[in-house]
């Protein structure tokens, strides 16, 4: 039993970590895309927009 | 033309809601009867006649013939419903000096026992979590709900999702307020810290912010703007996670369903996790996340600046609701929760430190270029002070996480200075930022009655928190300090009522420092009411802003 714990935690951290960084890693590339530059500058505009 | 119809039938809408409120009504009536306490009793009744009243608003609603189904958008601009933020933003205010009064009392309690005057209903223990109660989810909760009601709508240039529904949430959540407070006072409560609320009012709460939620994504769902702006997306982090942690840590069984006792499924240590997992969410996700929200609204909005690095605020966002949701093992340091809990509580809590303190830059800096406007601005000053205390406190916070530091600070008067920084410097001050922008705003006035009378408050209450927390620091270094203290014979030094002794002069100062916040909102409630009462009217209020006319 105290084997089958250890497997599956292990798997959960291993696994958990991987895909939190994952995670993280693709935000911090989505932020920084070059591409996105113009997306982004135009969104930070939107509360100084009248309406 | 059925616009020119004094009255008419109501709609489908309102016959649902009316309907609902009936079955409230005759279930609460049923089980008050049967109640096998008298404060329960009385709550039952508060809820039947909430539900009356409910019928006889429907009802009226459509005597006076408001439009059941109001125009989305007015000339090509949205139609915005603002009602709902108004009733909300009042609220705050009232419930904002209740909150800190209730405060001051208590902090009078600890210096001056006697103040207690043997009267049940006003001891500490009451007392203690009206006041929390009052201010978190009162004050804070009626800002965060007519800050993201006001801010999805202008953000997404579209009038917020149904027509009643936001009314249900807003008057919902002041129902819940109204049942959880005076609860505390008859005895009623968990006992579990800032999840107080007995099962029913749970119960009550979980509808009203499934119907928040639900709000909230279908205003986003119906944008005209494409892309959804980043307070939005800390309001949803922190309407979804709420949701979570209500629901989590409030997993209870009642004894009956006429008995206001429940028992909780976890037990032990698990319920101990639970209920820090909830609580340090409550500070991470209603405290902060909400809040966060109203300064990358506020701020650039106030500064007429667009934020400092919309890229720094996406990985912001992401980062802090990554690590914050890993903390709450810090409030169990050397306790039976197992050791490898606490260090994952206490890493996550110091790498908390990088998404604060970018949040932080990112709102500071925001005024680069326009710093000359602190000097002129007061209300822009307020926001931007709040930035800074919460600059500190999230320093301060992940620092006494560390298990060396929190073996002096744990259960010391230090986490309450702590906690007050947080709470009084960042949550207060930026709510107070917000409510002096958004009341000329909802109000068309050409701005507030007194602009002297906000930097009265300013300079009050900031000199109210530093007096607040330094005296905290102080008392609270020294308890700790007192207590650990052995004599060479390997006795403690002191008795605890030796260390009692000793924090009085600092509770003193403490309760003054409260006493000056409190001054401080009353300065801004007078401020306010003059502001609606007789404030200067905008220009061109009909010509240019049909958008702020409200729909009701």
């Amino acid at each position: 039993m105290n084997s089958t714990y250890t497997l599956l935690a292990s798997i959960a951290q291993q696994v958990g970590i991987l895909f939190f960084m994952g995670i993280f890693i693709g935000v911090v590339a989505y932020a920084v895309w070059p591409k996105n530059r113009e997306k982004f500058s135009s969104a930070a505009e939107i509360p100084l927009k009248e309406d | 033309m059925s616009i020119q119809a004094r009255y008419r039938s109501m709609s489908a809408n309102e016959v649902a809601w009316a309907i609902a409120a009936a079955i409230l009504t005759l279930m609460t009536i049923f089980i008050a009867s049967k109640a096998t306490d008298a404060g329960y009793a009385f709550h039952m009744y508060v809820f039947a006649l909430a539900g009356v009243g409910a019928i006889i608003t429907l009802g009226k609603r459509a005597a006076a013939n408001v439009p059941a189904h109001p125009l989305q958008e007015i000339d090509g601009k949205p139609n915005y419903h603002m009602g709902p933020v108004k009733f909300a933003t009042i609220a705050a205010v009232f419930w904002g000096v209740a909150g800190f009064l209730v405060g001051l009392i208590i902090a009078l309690q600890l210096a001056y026992p006697a103040l207690n005057f043997d009267f049940a209903y006003i001891q500490f223990g009451r007392l203690r979590p009206l006041h929390t109660s009052a201010v978190i989810f009162a004050f804070g909760g009626n800002v965060l709900l007519a800050t993201s009601f006001y801010v999805v709508q202008r953000t997404c240039h579209a009038r917020l999702a149904g027509e009643i529904t936001p009314w249900f949430v807003v008057l919902g959540y002041n129902l819940f307020i109204v049942v959880a407070g005076t609860g505390y006072l008859l005895g009623i409560t968990q006992g579990k810290e800032y999840a107080e609320p007995e099962w029913y009012a749970d119960l009550w709460l979980t509808i009203v912010w499934v119907a928040y939620l639900l709000v909230f994504l279908v205003t986003i769902w119906k944008r005209k703007e494409p892309h959804i702006y980043v307070a939005n997306w800390f309001t949803l982090a922190f309407i979804v996670t709420i949701a979570v942690l209500h629901l989590g840590n409030n997993t209870t069984i009642p004894v009956s369903i006429f008995s206001p006792k429940s028992y909780i499924v976890w037990s032990g240590v698990q319920d101990a996790m639970f209920q820090w997992w909830y609580g340090h969410n409550a500070v991470g996700f209603f405290l902060t996340a909400g809040f966060l929200a109203i300064m990358y609204y506020f701020v650039p909005k106030r500064a007429n600046r667009p934020v400092y690095s919309y890229r720094l605020s996406i990985i912001h966002f992401w980062a802090l609701i990554f690590l914050y949701i890993w903390a709450g093992p810090h409030h169990l340091h050397y306790t039976a929760l197992p050791d490898w809990a606490q260090t994952l509580g206490m890493t996550f809590s110091i790498m908390l430190w990088m998404p604060s303190w970018g949040g932080m830059i990112n709102g500071l800096m925001t005024l680069s270029g326009a710093w000359d406007k602190l000097r002129t601005d007061p209300v822009l000053r307020m926001l931007v002070v709040s930035v800074a205390f919460y600059g500190m406190s999230t320093f301060e916070g992940p620092m006494m996480s560390i298990k060396a530091v929190n073996s002096l600070s744990h259960y010391t008067d230090w986490t309450i200075g702590h906690v007050h920084s947080g709470a009084l410097g960042w949550v207060g001050f930026v709510s107070f930022g917000a409510i002096y922008c958004l009341v000329p705003w909802l109000w068309n006035k050409k701005g507030l009655w007194s602009d002297k009378l906000v930097n009265w408050h300013f300079w009050i209450a900031t000199l109210g928190i530093v007096l607040y927390i330094s005296a905290m620091w102080v008392a609270g270094i020294m308890q700790g300090l007192m207590w650990r203290a052995y004599t060479s014979l390997g006795f403690l030094e002191y008795s605890f009522i030796e260390t009692v002794d000793a924090m009085h002069p600092f509770y003193v100062i403490r309760a003054l420092g409260g006493a000056l916040f409190v001054v401080g909102s009353l300065i801004m409630a007078y401020n306010i009411t003059m502001t609606i009462l007789s404030g200067e009217a905008a220009e061109g209020v009909e010509a240019s802003k049909p958008a702020l006319v409200p729909a009701e």
